[in-house]
């Protein structure tokens, strides 16, 4: 045996809860077999999920670090190993490493300052870890917004704890919105850019975007008018790994990757990556 | 040598540039060497000039590239085809793989390829190489000119050539062949003749050396599918490399199973392969049993013919005596 | 310097093979290729062997850990093993500059404990090259074939193979050959080094230059009009990637045996159209895309994390085995502009 810890080998998670959030996202609850939590993150970071036989996927952690007792991972069918986690019953064993990657810079560029959260779909997922540790640390930052939109009611990912929670703490203003109008809804409808731009956010607050990649472009090109900088505005981005060390070379860019030097990145950031993602 | 000069090539391929018949040309790009030449579209008469060669190492077979290039425009591409090439165009069209519109295919004969690894076994550091009179002399760094008998030099596609009759063309420059009665089924005989232990031994030897690049895939004419099964995670059998020792045998096996009576046996497969493992013997193997089982037949050799494979006759074998055949040769 | 008469070489082979595990470059019909020393191998007088040495440290397919999978419960089993010592006889110039390149992704933090296992066993016994190719490049990346890197250090002349210990584990490796060998003077060395520098001027591609690259260079070169052209043959196989001795994408992949499943891991090439592609969509749709990564990667991406060095080591492999022979010589020339004529 060799005695050094090696990143690629992971540890057994069970799965203790299984949330159904819409449709086609599910939430897992996950901890060691001693019902310890697998390891420490920071809001922003990804771990390895696996199923032997199946594969092995990188997903962000959506539980907040201040969860002292487990982590959860929001989860869209859409894959072959996303299609096996969803077929899953409590109690069944999983593999997990990590954590992976950077995190947003919660206790430094974040603190004291007004923030605005911006998602679309299942891109809530990641953003939701930095809302619940910004909740948990409220005294640390200003005025917190949050625009989210989906396609119906019933693809809101996260929609009670929305409702139960975040809009009922002080200095939090949830915007939701959905694409098209459907009875039981009496909030907004419309895109998500455009519900920003209607919203008129004053420049003065540090922007985080998740979600699909149209979306994305819209709503940074709508920040900009509002007279967002580019260096006020973050997001998280998404593609291939395998190891999430940085050395497979699947998620390079550039010179950076994303497994590594990311996910999160500052958009001035990324104007400096080749354009192809 | 070739019968026919680069000019000739080059000449033609001008004219029907700037009569309009076609607006690009598929051909061979200068390397940095004598040997190394690459495929390439020219669009121009002085791109033709500067960097179009054609030589005794213009092996590669453009059939291919002609589905993709088809689908790039509207324009008519000017291709040259070699008498195997040919072979590998019909069958390409067969399939319905390219639109025959859209291309001008000029037919060239050819004189057999030559493979710069033959003179690299015995010549290290090759400068240049110039042939004379079926004599072929490499200039090298550190020994000399060292002269080879031009056959001595050919691949086993073109030593054993099966054909140097064009089946199809839109104009022929020079004369044409006639289809050759070659030795190239000998190889696969002394493979029959062997006991199973012995034939499993030399596939053993042959295919550990596999590094599943995937070249002989990606340069086959039959190999166009939008998806390889071993491209797709859903197969099964996705596997890059060898997870067991096994596991590569199954991927050139699968890929000559799927060729079957569709392979025109044009031996770019083994051109290609980095580790010299002499492919188009499976392929063969699967030409001399269909020849063999249904009748003689030649992939491409005519444009939307059927495989005997795929074509139910009751004159077809009974599987019972294929199985009694297999067991006669294990 | 120590050295021993070739016509002892097998003497010297043996008495390595009792303390390492050890291989030499053998002929096959294939070509060259490392072979493990038992007795019978002659050492190829090739240049070099078809395969680069990474397959020592970073093999083409290797098993990382196994799981037993029981109903719900899951057992992961670290099959990892501490690696005997073993030595590589004959490894060229260029290939041992492989290694530095493999140790700054490999070594980096978090290590990679597969390979620092292999790499901490291995010892490099290196090997001048007295007639390099009209396919070498290694001078464009600074590496000198006529006095490589490596744990011990080879020239072999007519009558004898000169070898000097250059690390701790060379040290060693020379103290369990003391017997066989003599001391010598370097003489002979430094008349064949002079014999070598000649020859690479004399290189068809001696005047390759990678000035034109390197750190922070991927505006200049990424949009260029030129990959358009450098790819539009790329049959999209790996043959590159698999016989370079500095590429390293790997694949991670599990296999079930019907008694459990492994987790092995393969090299896997950029070059691939699946490389990157995900269920929710695919950044590099042409062979152009996959195309230019190969050679942005090499040229300035790895120099732009890595001090500027390049990660390429000019042994040519890729000019010998492109089926249609596109290589990093035609895209250096291509896109370096006049420095490269």
């Amino acid at each position: 045996m060799v005695d050094e810890r090696e990143a690629l080998i992971p540890k057994v998670g069970v799965v203790t809860d299984i949330r159904i959030d819409t449709p086609d996202v599910k939430t897992f609850r996950v901890v060691t077999p001693d019902g310890k939590k697998a390891f420490e993150h920071r809001p922003g970071q990804c771990a390895m999920l696996s199923i032997p036989g199946v594969g092995e996927a990188m997903f962000s952690i959506t539980s907040s670090p201040t969860n002292t007792e487990f982590m959860e991972f929001s989860i869209k069918k859409c894959g072959c190993v996303t299609e096996w986690l969803h077929s899953m019953e409590v109690g069944q064993q999983i593999t997990i490493r990590g954590p992976y990657g950077r995190p947003f810079p919660v206790d430094t560029e974040f603190a004291g300052h007004d923030l605005l959260f911006i998602a679309g779909g299942i891109g809530l997922a990641p953003l939701r870890s930095v809302i619940n540790y910004c909740r948990h640390y409220r005294d640390r930052y200003g005025k917190i917004d949050i625009v989210y939109g989906s396609r119906s009611k019933q693809d809101l990912v996260d929609y009670d704890e929305i409702i139960s929670e975040w809009k009922n703490d002080d200095g939090i203003n949830v915007h939701l919105t959905i694409d098209r109008e459907q009875p039981e809804w009496d909030g907004h409808v419309g895109f998500v850019p455009n519900y920003v731009k209607e919203l008129g956010f004053t420049n003065d607050k540090i922007a985080v975007l998740c979600g699909p990649p149209v979306m994305i472009k819209f709503t940074l090109s709508g920040l900009q008018e509002l007279g967002f900088d580019k260096t006020q505005v973050y997001t998280t981005m998404e593609l291939r790994m395998k190891c999430g060390i940085g050395k497979c070379g699947r998620c390079n860019i550039g010179s950076k990757y994303v497994c590594k030097d990311g996910p999160v990145f500052r958009f001035d950031e990324i104007d400096e990556l080749p354009d192809e993602y | 040598m070739q019968e026919i000069k680069r000019e000739v090539l080059v000449n033609k391929a001008k004219e029907l540039l700037s009569d309009g018949t076609v607006d690009r040309v598929l051909g061979w790009k200068r390397g940095e060497f004598d040997y190394d030449v690459t495929p390439g579209v020219f669009r121009s008469a002085e791109e033709l000039d500067s960097g179009f060669v054609w030589g005794d190492f213009c092996g590669a077979n453009f059939s291919k590239y002609l589905v993709k290039e088809t689908a790039k425009g509207e324009g008519r591409v000017l291709v040259f085809l070699k008498p195997c090439d040919t072979y590998s165009f019909n069958q390409l069209l067969t399939e319905h793989r390219f639109d025959r519109e859209k291309v001008y295919a000029l037919g060239v004969p050819c004189n057999g390829m030559l493979d710069i690894s033959r003179i690299k076994e015995s010549a290290e550091g090759i400068v240049s190489v110039c042939e004379e009179d079926g004599k072929v002399t490499a200039d090298t760094l550190y020994d000399g000119k060292k002269t080879f008998d031009r056959d001595a030099l050919l691949p086993d596609r073109c030593s054993n050539c099966k054909s140097k009759k064009h089946v199809a063309y839109d104009e022929l420059l020079g004369s044409d062949g006639e289809v050759l009665d070659s030795g190239r089924f000998d190889e696969v005989e002394k493979l029959e003749k062997m006991t199973a232990d012995e034939r499993f031994a030399f596939w053993q030897g042959e295919l550990s050396r596999c590094i599943r690049c995937n070249a002989c895939r990606d340069v086959c004419p039959a190999c166009t599918c939008e998806k390889c099964v071993f491209d797709n995670p859903d197969s099964g059998v996705e596997n890059k490399a060898a997870a067991d020792s096994f596991e590569e045998k199954m991927f050139h096996i699968i890929r000559a199973f799927h060729v079957a009576g569709r392979c025109t046996d044009c031996g770019e497969c083994s051109r290609v392969c980095p580790q010299h493992i002499p492919l188009h013997l499976l392929n063969r193997k699967f030409i001399k049993d269909i020849d063999e089982f249904y009748g003689e037949y030649q992939a491409g050799a005519e444009v939307g013919s059927r495989a005997p494979v795929v074509n139910y006759t009751t004159d077809d074998i009974e599987p019972s005596q294929a199985v009694e055949r297999g067991e006669q040769n294990a | 310097m120590r050295k021993i008469s070739l016509d002892r070489l097998d003497a010297l082979f043996a008495a390595i093979s009792k303390a390492y595990t050890l291989y030499i470059p053998t002929d096959t019909k294939a070509g060259a290729k490392f072979e493990k020393w038992h007795g019978e191998e002659r050492l190829s007088d090739a240049l070099n062997t078809v395969r680069s040495p990474k397959d020592f440290f970073f093999p083409q397919t290797e098993n990382l850990m196994d799981f037993k999978v029981e109903g719900k419960n899951i057992e992961v089993i670290d099959t990892r093993s501490e690696c005997g010592d073993f030595a590589v006889f004959g490894v060229r110039a260029c290939d041992v500059k492989s290694f530095d390149i493999l140790d700054r992704v490999f070594l980096s933090d978090p290590v990679d404990s597969y390979y620092k296992n292999r790499r901490e066993h291995g010892v490099i016994i290196s090997l001048a090259c007295t007639k390099p190719a009209e396919t070498c490049f290694c001078h464009t990346f600074g590496i000198d074939a006529a006095s490589p890197e490596g744990d011990v250090v080879c020239h072999k002349t007519e009558d004898a193979l000169y070898m000097e210990a250059r690390s701790e584990k060379g040290e060693k490796l020379m103290s369990a050959v003391s017997d066989i060998t003599e001391d010598a003077d370097s003489a002979a060395v430094d008349a064949q080094k002079k014999l070598i520098e000649d020859r690479l001027a004399k290189l068809p591609l001696a005047e390759l230059s990678a000035d034109a690259f390197g750190d922070g260079k991927t505006s200049e070169f990424f949009n260029a009009p030129e990959w358009s052209e450098l790819s539009e043959a790329c049959l999209g196989c790996g043959t590159c990637t698999f016989v370079c001795p500095t590429c390293q994408c790997y694949d991670i992949k599990d296999f079930n045996t019907g008694h459990g499943v492994k987790r092995f891991r393969c090299w896997d090439s950029c070059m691939y159209s699946d490389f990157t592609k995900m269920s929710a969509g695919q950044p590099r749709l042409t062979q152009l895309e996959r195309f230019r990564q190969r050679f942005m990667h090499k040229l300035v991406y790895y120099p732009t994390n890595n001090d500027g060095l390049f990660s390429c080591v000019g042994c040519g492999r890729c000019v010998a085995k492109c089926p249609i022979h596109m290589n990093i010589v035609k895209v250096m020339k291509k896109l370096g502009g006049s420095k490269n004529g």
